[in-house]
């Protein structure tokens, strides 16, 4: 009887149990706190887009401005097309897309937005130089835009969005021609 | 007076002298080991877990050509790492900044640690303590509970009587 007494007073106090637990639950509140505070709100098809901000690159502008909010767009379909200079099917896809817009550049109900996926500037200027590209582009700092489109494999990856600010279609790699990009868009005016 | 005059002379032409050395310095392109030594505090932003002073890959050759750019054009590690920062997130950044959450990355292990040894101490303690009781169990019986000593009595009582 007296061992057994003895037995039960081993190991960790109440109290100190209190403590561990308290501090495990505050770690872990803790922890998805910040989470939760770091991670963007991410797009869905069908759903709107999360606002976000892009600052072009020295030469591009939109509308006469220098940067611009996704809420600017509002009323027009919108096909942002994330790449990177470093991404050989980029390039296999970057003709098409320049020949496509300049297909709808003068609609005004169709705007184009390249975000530059991690990238650097001096790589960048070149790409844009060599495939002589003109619609707005941006480059995707913090990899925050790409992360509210909720990127899903790589790079290249095309999103189109309604007149709505609804995410309609993903195109995961890059288009084969400028039909199929034409489609896309035709898809949802 | 002259003194002080002479000094302040001497401090002047000895400060236009380091200018000059130290502007002749910056003239001088980075070498390789410079431009490692801060590509080494940071990280490939798209080969995750790859250093960019030992990536392969052509954009990390392109991140050291930029980090050669910037040192070139004076800037000192603590903007090019900032500049990466900017750029591509605190992930590319080998070690973490002391801000926020990252916070974490160096209270919480130490903590932890703390938190163990004072479990450890603990438990040691505990664990020695039934070779102490026993030993005192073992011995006089001089700290013996008055539980135990009533017993004792009894059972002396009881002795007395069997004889």
């Amino acid at each position: 009887m007296t061992e057994e007494k003895t037995d039960t007073k081993r190991g960790v106090s109440v109290t100190a149990q209190i403590a561990i637990w308290a501090f495990l639950v505050g770690l872990l509140a803790l922890v998805g706190f910040g989470l939760n505070r770091a991670r963007n709100p991410m797009a869905v098809i069908g759903d709107p887009v999360p606002e976000f901000n892009l600052v072009f690159y020295p030469g591009y502008e939109y509308a006469g401005n220098k940067e611009m909010k996704l809420s600017d767009l509002q009323g027009k379909i919108v096909v942002i097309n994330i790449w990177a200079s470093w991404c050989k099917p980029c390039e296999q896809e970057a003709p098409d897309l320049e020949a496509a817009w300049q297909l709808y550049k003068d609609s005004t109900d169709v705007v184009f937005i390249g975000v530059d996926y991690v990238d650097t500037p001096a790589g960048a200027n070149e790409y844009l130089t060599k495939f002589n590209i003109t619609f707005p582009n941006a480059p995707d700092l913090k990899s925050n835009i790409s992360s509210i489109l909720n990127r899903q494999m790589g790079v290249p990856e095309t999103y189109l969005i309604d007149r709505k600010g609804i995410l309609r279609q993903i195109k995961i790699g890059p288009f084969e021609s400028v039909n199929e990009i034409q489609t896309m868009i035709q898809s949802i005016q | 007076m002259k003194k002080v005059l002479h000094t302040l002379i001497f401090t002047f032409l000895l400060s236009v002298l380091f200018t000059g050395v130290a502007l002749a310095q910056s003239n001088t392109p980075p070498t390789d080991d410079e431009v490692n030594a801060v590509a080494h505090k940071l990280y490939c932003p798209v080969c995750e877990s790859t250093p960019l002073d030992v990536c392969p890959t052509d954009a990390c050759k392109d991140w050291r050509e930029l980090i050669r750019t910037m040192l070139a054009d004076g800037k000192t590690e603590a903007q090019i790492l900032q500049h990466f920062q900017e750029q591509y997130g605190a992930r590319v950044l080998a070690e973490p900044p002391k801000e926020g959450f990252y916070w974490l990355i160096y209270l919480l292990p130490p903590a932890i640690i703390l938190v163990g040894a004072f479990f450890l101490f603990r438990s040691l303690k505990e664990w020695t303590k039934p070779k102490a009781a026993a030993s005192v169990l073992g011995g006089a019986g001089s700290e013996s509970s008055p539980e135990k000593d009533s017993y004792l009595a009894r059972f002396e009582e009881e002795l007395k009587k069997q004889k």
